[in-house]
C-alpha cells in the first residue's frame, strides 16, 4: 500500500504561473507595474493598491528564515520531527515552507540564517518550493 | 452602538463539560440554549434573532422551533461569538429583531455529529499551508512565536509560567478540567508538540457549549438575573494564512477590534477589572496584552511573571482557568464571554471582588480573526 502523501496544491488560473514556475525551477513573485510593491501570495491585482498593471518576475530564491516550528506530530508524507517555517525573501514577501538539508532542531535552525530555495517534485504536475541553508549539499 | 443600550438577560454553558459523548453537536448547541433561555426565564417561543458558528443558523434555529427576523452565521472561527454579540447589538438597536440567542456546541473531543475540517487544495491555504505538513492548529498557530520571543528576549520559561498561572485559576473551578497545580518545570517536561510548544502550553480538547440571551436595554429588569450591559464591541480579520501576518509578534487584527470596543466604551484600561483574552496556546494571552495595550510591546511575559494577573494581581486574566485547563472544544470564545458575564453577575467560582468592567477578547482561526467585548455590571 503506498504511504499517505502530503496534500498537494491545485492550481488556480491566478495561481498558475506560480506552479508552472515551480515545475522549471524558478520562484516567480509579482510585483506591481503602478507602486512597485513585490507581494505574494499571488494575485492579478497589487493588493497594495489595486492596480491591475502587475508583472510576474523570476525572484532570487534567496531569502531568510523568519520564524518556523518542529513538528513532533505524524503528518501524511512527514516524518516527524519536520520544520514548518516562514521564509522571508530577499524581495519582501514572506512564504511558508520546510527548510531541509539541515538537521530539524533548534540549534541547527536559526532565525535570520540565510536560505535559498530548492525544488522538490511531488507528482508529474507540482514541485513544491523548500529552502536549505544557504551553502548547504544538496 | 451607543454603550448600555443592549444587555446579556440569560447566559448558560451546557450541562456538563469536558467528555460528552452521548449528545451530538446539535444536541450540545439545544442543551446550551435551553439553560440560557431558563436563564434568562423564556422559551424559544420568545426568540427572533439567532446567530451561531459551528452549525448553521437555518440548522439552529429549526432543531429548536425558532423562526427568527435576524440571523447571523458568521464563522470565523473561536471568536465568532464576539462578533456575534457585536452584530446582536447592531440588530436589536435597528429593531430587526428585539430578542436573540447566540448558540455555541461543540463535540470536539468525541467527535459526534459534527463535520471534518477541509481546506481545499484550490484556496489559499490548500496551496501555500497544506503542502508544508500543518496539522491543525498546534503546528501552525504557533509558528509566529520563535520570531516574538526573538524579537523580546521572551524566553520558554516565561511561556511556560502563562500555563502555571492559568491551572491557578483553574484550581478554583469545580468545572475545570484539569485543576492539580502545575510548575514551570512540569510545562517543559511534558511532551513536545510543535518546537518550542509542549502540551501544556497547548489547550485541551473537549466537548461543551454556551448560549447567550440579548436583549434592549429597556427590558433589562424584566428578568430574573441582574443584566449585563454591554459597553463597547469590536471586530477585524486579517489573513487566513499565519505566514502571511503583517506582523509576527503583533495581530492586527486584535489591535484593530480592541481599539474600537475600547474607544466605543469610552474606557481606559485602568477602568479593566477583570479581563478574559482567548488562550487557544500559552503565546495569546502574550499577544493579547499587549495588542489590547494593556502593557508595552514586549512587555506581556513579564507582566504575567511577576503576578499581575494571577489571583491578587492588578488585572485577573483568564480566571476560569481558560482554554489552556478550562475547556476547549475547538471554538473557545463563548466560555471568554460566560466567564465576563458570571463575574459581572457576581456568580463565578473565583469572583474577583467588586468587578464591574470585564473585557472578553477573542481570536478567530490561526491570528485571522478577532473579536473584543465590553461588559459592566454598570449601565454607564
Amino acid at each position: 500500500m503506498a504511504e499517505p502523501r502530503r496534500p498537494l496544491p491545485r492550481p488556480t488560473p491566478e495561481t498558475q504561473h506560480f506552479w508552472d514556475g515551480t515545475r522549471e525551477h524558478e520562484l516567480r513573485l509579482q510585483r506591481c507595474d503602478a507602486c512597485d510593491k513585490v507581494y505574494f501570495p499571488p494575485r492579478p491585482f497589487c493588493p497594495g493598491c489595486a492596480s491591475r498593471e502587475v508583472s510576474v518576475f523570476k525572484a532570487s530564491g534567496r531569502g531568510i528564515l523568519y520564524s518556523y516550528v518542529i513538528n513532533h506530530r505524524a503528518a501524511p508524507g512527514f516524518e516527524p520531527p519536520y520544520s514548518i517555517a516562514v521564509v522571508e525573501l530577499d524581495e519582501g514577501p514572506r512564504m511558508m515552507t520546510n527548510i531541509v538539508g539541515t538537521p530539524q532542531t533548534p540549534e541547527a535552525l536559526q532565525l535570520d540564517m540565510p536560505v535559498e530555495v530548492v525544488f522538490e517534485p511531488v507528482g508529474d504536475e507540482i514541485t513544491l518550493p523548500l529552502f536549505r541553508p544557504t551553502g548547504a549539499p544538496s | 452602538m451607543k454603550p448600555g443600550s443592549v444587555c446579556i438577560v440569560g447566559a448558560a454553558e451546557t450541562t456538563e463539560l469536558g467528555k460528552i459523548p452521548d449528545l451530538s453537536q446539535i444536541q450540545l448547541h439545544a442543551d446550551a440554549a435551553f439553560n440560557a433561555l431558563a436563564d434568562a426565564g423564556l422559551t424559544p417561543a420568545d426568540i427572533d434573532g439567532v446567530a451561531t458558528a459551528g452549525e448553521s443558523p437555518t440548522g439552529v434555529a429549526h432543531y429548536l422551533g425558532i423562526t427568527p427576523t435576524w440571523v447571523d452565521g458568521t464563522s470565523v472561527g473561536g471568536c465568532s461569538f464576539m462578533l456575534h454579540v457585536r452584530h446582536a447589538a447592531a440588530a436589536i438597536n435597528e429593531g430587526l429583531c428585539s430578542t436573540v440567542l447566540i448558540t455555541h456546541g461543540e463535540s470536539g473531543r468525541s467527535r459526534v455529529g459534527r463535520g471534518g475540517f477541509s481546506r481545499p487544495a484550490a484556496s489559499f491555504a490548500g496551496q501555500f499551508e497544506a503542502p508544508f505538513g500543518v496539522m491543525g492548529a498546534p503546528s501552525t498557530f504557533t509558528i509566529p512565536v520563535l520570531r516574538y520571543m526573538s524579537t523580546y528576549g521572551v524566553t520558554e520559561e516565561q511561556l511556560a509560567t502563562v500555563a502555571v498561572v492559568q491551572r491557578e485559576w483553574a484550581a478554583k473551578n469545580p468545572r475545570a478540567s484539569h485543576r492539580d497545580p502545575i510548575s514551570v518545570a512540569d510545562v517543559l517536561d511534558s511532551q513536545m508538540i510543535a518546537y518550542p510548544f509542549r502540551k501544556l502550553m497547548c489547550c485541551l480538547v473537549t466537548d461543551g457549549g454556551g448560549a447567550l440571551v440579548l436583549t434592549a436595554a429597556e427590558r433589562a429588569n424584566d428578568f430574573p438575573q441582574r443584566p449585563v450591559w454591554i459597553l463597547g464591541t469590536g471586530e477585524s480579520v486579517e489573513t487566513p494564512l499565519v505566514s502571511q501576518m503583517e506582523d509576527f509578534t503583533s495581530s492586527k487584527a486584535f489591535r484593530v477590534s480592541g481599539a474600537r470596543a475600547f474607544e466605543e466604551a469610552g474606557i481606559s484600561h485602568a477602568d479593566v477589572d477583570h479581563l478574559m483574552i482567548y488562550d487557544a496556546f500559552a503565546h495569546l494571552p502574550l499577544y493579547g496584552l499587549e495588542d489590547l495595550g494593556f502593557v508595552g510591546k514586549g512587555e506581556a511575559a513579564g507582566f504575567i511573571e511577576e503576578r499581575n494577573t494571577a489571583e491578587g494581581g492588578s488585572l485577573p486574566l483568564n480566571t476560569n482557568g481558560g482554554g489552556l485547563s478550562y475547556m476547549h472544544s475547538g471554538m473557545y470564545g463563548m466560555y471568554a464571554l460566560q466567564e465576563s458575564v458570571r463575574q459581572m453577575r457576581g456568580t463565578a467560582a473565583a469572583q474577583i471582588k467588586d468587578a464591574a468592567v470585564s473585557v472578553a477578547h477573542g481570536v478567530g482561526g490561526m491570528f485571522a480573526a478577532a473579536g473584543t467585548i465590553v461588559l459592566s455590571n454598570e449601565r454607564g
